[in-house]
């Protein structure tokens, strides 16, 4: 048992006042959870405090807070946890804690010993979405009407089979990622794309897509593709800022998702506004040939891919790369890119020595132990290889079980 | 049946138009979502009604898998056999065939929508093993069965919004019956505003899952509060089985999360303190895969016998099963294992012990669904068909919910095709608001809190209504039970507002917990034997002469009236379990 003061962010429609904070004392073992706090504050002082929740344990996903400004699930926040985080916060720094928080001045505390003792753990409801009441958002506007807005079920052509539909083991297992989703939004919660733009069909809906271009069963995927490719909304509004992957509490890692659906829309040469697919082909390609980056050949790699790019253009490359003209003078102006001669392709020497070779033998290494991304394949990231499987297997033959 | 037409009785609401669905489903778990959806395929309007977002159904915890005898070396009747043999004998055979038979075409069906199942290398459905059963006839998706399923029947509700309106986080408080005492509505609390509201429907299926939260700990969760019971008990319907509550094997001390039995399915191994396989004491040929009662017996032998670890549990060993299987198959509980106990289970034994799992008992119906009142429907566990009997089997529940809220689906829109339907009467509007108003009205201090009493509910049911059962337990259980209603009646709440009142909420659903408890304690007292899940310590046999009946219950005006009724039996006849 250990006691832990909850600092809440609050808000009660009907009293006519804004958002407050409200301090709950609470004592619990420090392996419970934030959300066990917060119900035994609510429990035990004020019946009003307001959360949704279920089932406890991250599997429902009622429970999407922030918990000292990171987005995740009360539930499955450890209180211990998060009062060792709350410290070093206030350890660290007297400046406001996570972003959007305003009520984390307790730089008045008169030594940081003490700070250690009464540091608050800051609850938020989650961000990107409008508050109903103290930690209760609402969901439907920000979350289930993007969900809706990407075809969420399946799309099979003509008659189903008389048995199940045989697909390949692995493409089930590989959309299992996004069928774990449990829609709680945290990951929208922390979405900066969709802080700036509202409309981005966002995180959630976007990895809950893939689960349909992933499916062998679905007969529109490239419809799909094309829908999520071309909408300026959709798949190339994400900035690549992996907050997702870190808010999702079931590894779900929905910037992955994302990535993929675009993998597949450029093999589907759909056309991508930030021509962010050649982009990634140019940059494996420059490295490979010459070991460092030659930023002049990337832009014309990137907008005009090879001989036949260059040659004939599209008008889509040709304004693309009259618009990086500006940044790449303001480059040179501000000493980024150090000459004018580095302007012009091709000069950009390659590395000395056998240092080339090298990092071709890095791209041969890597093409051939292609890592895959899906955790319900590879495991956790701190799992070795296999080292127990015999011995497990030994041990079950002794045992005369299979 | 006669029309009422607007007299005084709808007189107070004849500005307010009724909103009405021929078929109204009450909770959208599997079993809900199922019955709705069945019911559109009538081409009938349907309404889905739950007091919390569909995808935030207890379904989602059903981790493992869903039976049927798919593969064309098994068959339907060996499914059924394992079912009947699990149940203690108590289960309706004729119900159970219906479900076993039906099992893997509404497999196939799910899989056509798009659940993701596990495939074996020819890229077919794939199976794995789990307790009391004879073959390996468990379909899943990794661990995380039930939210798969769950997931895509509400991709389905999405898809066919225009045949099925969702009314998403609404509470019901009530039915409301007609002058012939047919179901004919439900009255209902929007949670987001808080305002009244009376649905009209021709049939109102309830499918408002179990009732674990009347134990602490559970591995239910917190919504799981028995309100379709206690519904339907308040108007008029039958209850059976009520004394026949599941202890899962395997939960988290304290905390009572589930770990699925997929786990021992893939081969994991139950130990006591001294590192012994105990179960080959109790169960040597299934050894950790004999039905659930027969595993949560051993361990709490086990733990009352001093072999047990300080904690009062034993030991779950996953390291035994191959570590790429176990990330591939049991995700979810390395997951439960690092976040909410702190262990590797590839690497660690983890501790369990038995906990409340599983209501097999529930709202008397047939094999559609249908209850004691007209034009009242349940399904899931909600209900008690009775398929499950003393003791379900593993991945059984998922296959109950889908077979029976699809019959029930069906029927009901048959049913409201067949009928022209009756206004519901305000005055039960009147009434609930009048109910909820005394509720808000209660002062601070003018009792005790529903915290505190749903707290006390739960400890008491845990201490004498669990694996092991005796008479001056239950009737002390039932005692406290009693009173606690009493306390309740004057239980006061801190949130007096309308938006999002949770307090108010949990007051009611106080009310429907303590009506659950007093019914199972009463059954549990009434049985004199030991079956399935219900051990008398002292009565520890089973006795087929006198109790191989099922127990039912009415409300009467001093609680819970008990008569019996016949257990089908078509061509398993009883005899001595063992496994």
């Amino acid at each position: 048992m250990a006691t832990y003061t909850l600092k809440v962010r609050r808000y009660q429609p009907e009293s006519g006042e804004g958002p407050y904070w409200e301090e709950f004392g609470v004592e619990l073992d420090p392996s419970l959870s934030v959300l066990d706090g917060l119900l035994q504050a609510k429990d035990r002082d004020d019946g009003s405090l307001s959360v949704r929740c279920s089932c406890r344990a991250a599997i429902c996903g009622s429970c999407g807070m922030k918990v000292n400004g990171q987005s995740g699930l009360g539930c499955k926040t450890q209180i211990g946890e998060a009062h060792a985080q709350a410290n070093r916060r206030t350890k660290s720094s007297s400046a406001t804690p996570g972003r959007g928080s305003e009520g984390g001045s307790i730089s008045d505390s008169p030594a940081l010993a003490e700070a250690e003792e009464v540091a608050p753990i800051l609850v938020e409801p989650m961000g990107n979405m409008p508050v109903i009441k103290d930690l209760i958002t609402d969901m439907e506007s920000t979350h289930w009407e993007k969900i809706r807005r990407v075809t969420p079920w399946l799309l099979p052509h003509g008659e189903a089979p008389e048995r199940e539909y045989v697909v390949e083991p692995e493409s089930m297992i590989d959309i299992t990622q996004s069928m774990a989703c449990i829609q709680c939004g945290a990951c929208v919660s922390s979405c900066l794309s969709m802080e700036a733009d509202p409309d981005f069909i966002g995180p959630a809906a976007l990895a809950k897509a893939y689960r349909f271009v992933g499916d062998p069963r679905d007969a529109e995927t490239v419809e799909r593709l094309h829908d999520l490719g071309e909408d300026p909304h959709g798949i190339y509004d994400c900035t690549h800022c992996f907050s997702c992957i870190d808010a999702c509490p079931k590894g779900v890692a929905p910037m992955d998702q994302i990535m993929r659906l675009r993998r597949k829309a450029g093999e589907e040469g759909i056309d991508d506004p930030n021509s962010g697919h050649n982009h990634e082909l140019a940059f494996v390609k420059i490295i490979e040939k010459k070991g460092t980056l030659d930023e002049a050949l990337l832009q014309q790699e990137s907008y005009a891919p090879g001989v036949k790019g260059k040659l004939k253009p599209t008008k889509g490359a040709i304004e693309g790369l009259g618009k990086s003209l500006p940044t790449a003078l303001r480059a040179i102006r501000s000493g980024k890119a150090r000459s004018l001669a580095k302007l012009i392709p091709g000069i950009h020497p390659k590395l000395p020595g056998g240092a080339q070779d090298e990092v071709k033998a890095i791209y041969r290494h890597a093409e051939e132990h292609q890592e895959e991304f899906n955790i319900y394949i590879r495991g956790e990231e701190d799992v070795e290889p296999e080292p127990d499987q015999t011995e497990a297997e030994e041990i079950a033959a002794e045992e005369g079980t299979p | 049946m006669e029309i009422p037409t607007a007299g005084s009785d709808f007189a107070s609401i004849e500005s307010e138009p009724v909103p009405t669905h021929d078929v109204l489903v009450i909770g959208a778990g599997l079993a809900g979502q199922r019955a709705a959806l069945a019911a559109a395929e009538q081409g009938v309007s349907v309404g889905i009604l739950s007091k919390v977002h569909p995808v935030r159904s207890h379904s989602n915890a059903a981790q493992g898998g869903i039976n049927a005898a798919l593969d064309p070396g098994d068959s339907w009747e060996s499914h059924a056999y394992d079912t009947v043999k699990g149940s203690d004998y108590l289960g309706d055979q004729d119900a159970i065939s219906i479900m076993c038979e039906e099992a893997p075409e509404e497999i196939l069906h799910l899989e056509h929508l798009g659940v993701t199942f596990h495939r074996n290398e020819e890229g077919k459905l794939g199976t794995r093993a789990f307790g009391g059963a004879s073959a390996a006839r468990t379909y899943y998706v990794a661990d995380i069965t039930g939210q798969a399923i769950m997931h895509v029947l509400y991709e389905q509700l999405m898809k066919h919004s225009e045949q099925v309106a969702r009314y998403e986080e609404w509470f019901c408080t009530a039915l409301a019956l007609d002058e012939q005492g047919e179901c004919c509505g439900v009255v209902t609390r929007n949670v987001a505003d808080g305002s009244m509201q009376l649905f009209g429907a021709k049939a109102v299926i309830l499918a408002c899952g179990g009732n674990g939260q009347v134990w602490k700990p559970t591995t239910n969760a917190l919504i799981c509060t028995g309100d379709g019971i206690a519904m339907a008990y308040r108007a008029g319907a039958k209850l059976m089985d009520m004394e026949m509550i599941q202890y899962h094997p395997t939960t988290l001390a304290g905390k009572g999360f589930l770990i699925t039995e997929g786990a021992r399915g893939e081969g994991a191994h139950l130990l006591n303190a001294q590192g012994e396989r105990f179960m080959e004491r109790y169960a040597p040929n299934k050894m950790e895969l004999a039905s659930r009662d027969v595993v949560s017996r051993a361990e709490q032998t086990e733990i009352d016998e001093g072999r047990g670890f300080p904690d009062g549990t034993v030991a779950l060993d996953i390291t035994v099963v191959p570590r790429k299987r176990v990330h591939e198959a049991l995700r979810e509980i390395v997951l439960v294992g690092r976040d909410f106990a702190g262990v590797d289970i590839t690497r660690e034994p983890i501790h369990i012990k038995p906990g409340n799992h599983y209501t097999m008992g529930g709202i008397k119906t047939d094999a559609d669904g249908r209850t004691d009142v007209a034009g009242l429907y349940a399904a899931g566990e909600t209900a008690c068909v009775s398929v499950h009997g003393g003791n379900r089997l593993g991945a059984n529940s998922l296959l109950d919910t889908l077979i029976f809220g699809r019959r029930s689906g069906a029927d009901a829109a048959a049913r409201a095709k067949r009928i022209d339907g009756a206004r519901p009467s305000a005055a039960v509007l009147d009434a609930e608001e009048e109910k909820v108003a005394a509720i808000a009205a209660r002062e601070k201090g003018s009792g005790r809190r529903v915290s505190e009493i749903k707290l006390e509910l739960g400890e008491t049911m845990d201490r004498h209504i669990a694996v092991f059962r005796e008479e001056a337990g239950i009737a002390e259980a039932l005692e406290t039970v009693r009173r606690l209603k009493q306390e309740a009646a004057s239980a006061y709440v801190d949130d007096k507002g309308s938006v999002f009142n949770q307090d108010m909420l949990a007051a009611i659903e106080l009310g429907y917990m303590l009506d659950n408890a007093e019914c199972t304690c009463v059954a549990a007292l009434q049985r004199r034997e030991s079956r399935g899940a219900q051990y008398r310590t002292d009565f520890p046999e089973r006795n087929d002469a006198e109790w191989l009946k099922h127990i039912d219950l009415q409300q009467g005006d001093d609680g819970p009236e008990i008569s019996y009724s016949e257990v089908t039996i078509t061509q398993w006849e009883p005899e001595e379990r063992k496994y």
